[in-house]
């Protein structure tokens, strides 16, 4: 449905956006990750028609988006950065006059709406003025503006920015119920929200895409994953280090806590793929040595995230 | 076209829901009664005319259209509203269409409200209608191209004052330009006379005088027209570059 070729965005002298593809597919929850001012917001722009690209091509369900922008714009929703809306307007007015943009009139334009005040539980505000409403409102009333015509295409920036954890957790279910049936796009930068609802996740830094992949393959890339937490009881850190060690495959020992008798160690693998655990288990067993923790770690996608988008830089500030 | 009905609607609903409409129109009829019965000496000329009603047109446009235009596309930019309506299926000249059109609606319903003056020179003698009907017109033309400018300069910014005094700059040009003191500083300074001719002929007073006398010449619409649509025209440029 959505598909970047080589996107390219200069602002005056500085390349913002450097070479981006990728592709989103009807029923994919695309996650749009990268820390601020990767690109992201910029990419959205383009992607939704509103900055020109510098180079490169934006196809949107078989328009392109520069060529053809009426019939590429009336495929998607969108909902920009600090879900922006009228002030001056009433709720229902403002959802009203967006219906009325994307072609709707009489009674089907009525009932669209009413469906997106239903959708985004607005109907406490529906006669408010835009104005008033707190930020969590605005942000849903924006939102309802953006699925008011149940496009094909979503494209979210930031949605649950503002938003309290139960409204968080209500958008979030409502983003993974949608995206069964429509290609949607989310930008974040909140690492859980991405596991709750993406099937697959691209990060961009500084312009350029540095990961494109599922969740899981993001988290696998963690230095933690398949590492072998244990809580040992009543042995010396020593004995440990050195027994746990020399398994074979196994890489470093390290001791996360030490207390009373109570040692907690996190033995790493020598290279992906390496079972330990089982392993493990048997030497502990072997030695009669008391445990009551056993876990293999998944990885963390914080670590990750800071891994992949702050090499680069960090490499430039020593160039 | 129904697009461009659909923004001229919420953009019209827009001055109505806001202190704007009737600051603007309260102030604007205030300051046309002062201007026309303190200053103008209506009464002491003695004669049917609107002459003291409409000479003081060009100068309360000045201040008080940039006032209307200049909220047009910078509250757009300041809200973020710019990018919600751009990625919308509409066009972008509709859009501009659409906005404009509302201002200068809303300016036809200030400038209608005015109608008890004609009502009462009337009243009080047989006045020539053919000039007052014309003087209307190219009243109401000359709001609109005021307008169009303002809104020009409103798309440049997301400031409403700066937007609100250059485009008070622009417009006091245009009256100026065909001014003695301003032709003759022109002619003192050795302009060809074709120079100072043209430099006349962009002035709004020019053509507006004009069509007070009761004169309807096509070159005065084309004048108008052209100035607003070569104003609407550069604010597409405008908000095109914006987004470049």
């Amino acid at each position: 449905m959505i598909k970047a070729q080589d996107v390219q965005k200069w602002f005056g002298p500085n390349l913002v956006v450097d070479h981006v593809s990728f592709e989103v597919q009807s029923g994919e929850v695309l996650g749009f990750l990268g820390p601020n001012g990767a690109g992201k917001s910029t990419t959205m722009r383009m992607l939704t028609g509103y900055l020109p690209l510098s180079g490169g091509k934006i196809d949107i369900g078989g328009h392109d988006i520069e060529s053809n922008p009426i019939a590429a714009k009336a495929l998607f929703g969108y909902l920009p950065e600090n879900a922006p809306a009228y002030n001056d307007m009433i709720v229902e007015d403002f959802l009203a006059f967006c219906a009325a943009i994307r072609g709707f009139s009489g009674d089907e334009k009525k009932i669209a709406v009413e469906k997106a005040i239903e959708t985004c539980h607005l109907q406490k505000v529906r006669r408010q003025s835009i104005d008033t409403l707190s930020k969590g409102y605005r942000h849903r009333c924006c939102f309802a503006q953006a699925i008011l015509h149940d496009p094909p295409i979503l494209v979210l920036d930031e949605p649950t920015d503002g938003l309290d954890p139960n409204q968080k957790h209500e958008m979030r279910m409502l983003i993974r119920e949608m995206g069964k049936s429509k290609a949607i796009i989310v930008s974040t930068h909140i690492l859980e929200e991405v596991e709750a609802i993406c099937s697959r996740v691209i990060i961009i830094d500084q312009g350029k895409l540095v990961f494109n992949g599922s969740p899981a393959e993001l988290r696998a890339r963690s230095a933690d994953a398949g590492a072998v937490r244990v809580r040992i009881h009543n042995v010396p850190y020593a004995d440990i280090s050195s027994a746990l060690g020399a398994i074979a495959g196994a890489g470093a020992v390290s001791k996360l806590s030490e207390d009373a008798q109570v040692v907690t160690v996190l033995v790493r693998r020598k290279e992906a793929k390496i079972v330990l655990a089982p392993t493990i288990k048997a030497v502990l067993d072997g030695k009669r040595w008391q445990f009551d923790e056993l876990y293999t770690e998944t990885g963390r996608l914080d670590e990750v995230f800071r891994t992949i988008t702050s090499l680069d830089s960090a490499k430039e500030d020593k160039a | 076209m129904k697009n461009i009905w659909i923004i001229a609607k919420r953009e019209l609903a827009g001055y109505f829901n806001s202190p704007v409409a009737y600051v603007f129109t309260v102030i604007f009829l205030l300051l046309m009664g002062f201007f026309t019965f303190m200053m103008g000496g209506f009464f002491r000329f003695r004669e049917a005319t609107l002459t003291s009603f409409f000479i003081w047109h060009p100068w309360l446009y000045m201040l008080l259209v940039p006032a209307v235009g200049m909220r047009l596309w910078s509250e757009e930019r300041r809200q973020g509203t710019l990018e919600l309506l751009f990625t919308m299926p509409i066009n972008t000249a509709h859009a501009i269409a659409g906005k404009f059109f509302a201002g200068w609606i809303f300016l036809g319903i200030a400038l209608l409200l005015t109608i008890p003056m004609p009502i009462t020179v009337c009243y009080l003698g047989e006045p020539d209608l053919g000039p007052m009907i014309t003087g209307y017109l190219g009243s109401f033309l000359m709001a609109g191209a005021y307008l169009a400018i303002s809104g020009m300069t409103s798309a440049c910014t997301r400031n409403q004052v700066i937007s609100f005094i250059t485009s008070l700059v622009i417009c006091l040009f245009l009256v100026l330009a065909g001014y003695p003191p301003v032709t003759n500083l022109l002619l003192k300074w050795g302009a060809a006379n074709r120079l100072v001719e043209f430099a006349a002929g962009i002035s709004v007073m020019f053509h507006y005088e004009s069509m007070q006398r009761g004169v309807l010449d096509l070159r005065d619409f084309v004048y108008f027209i052209s100035l607003i649509v070569f104003a609407l025209f550069t604010t597409n440029i405008v908000l095109k570059t914006y987004r470049a």
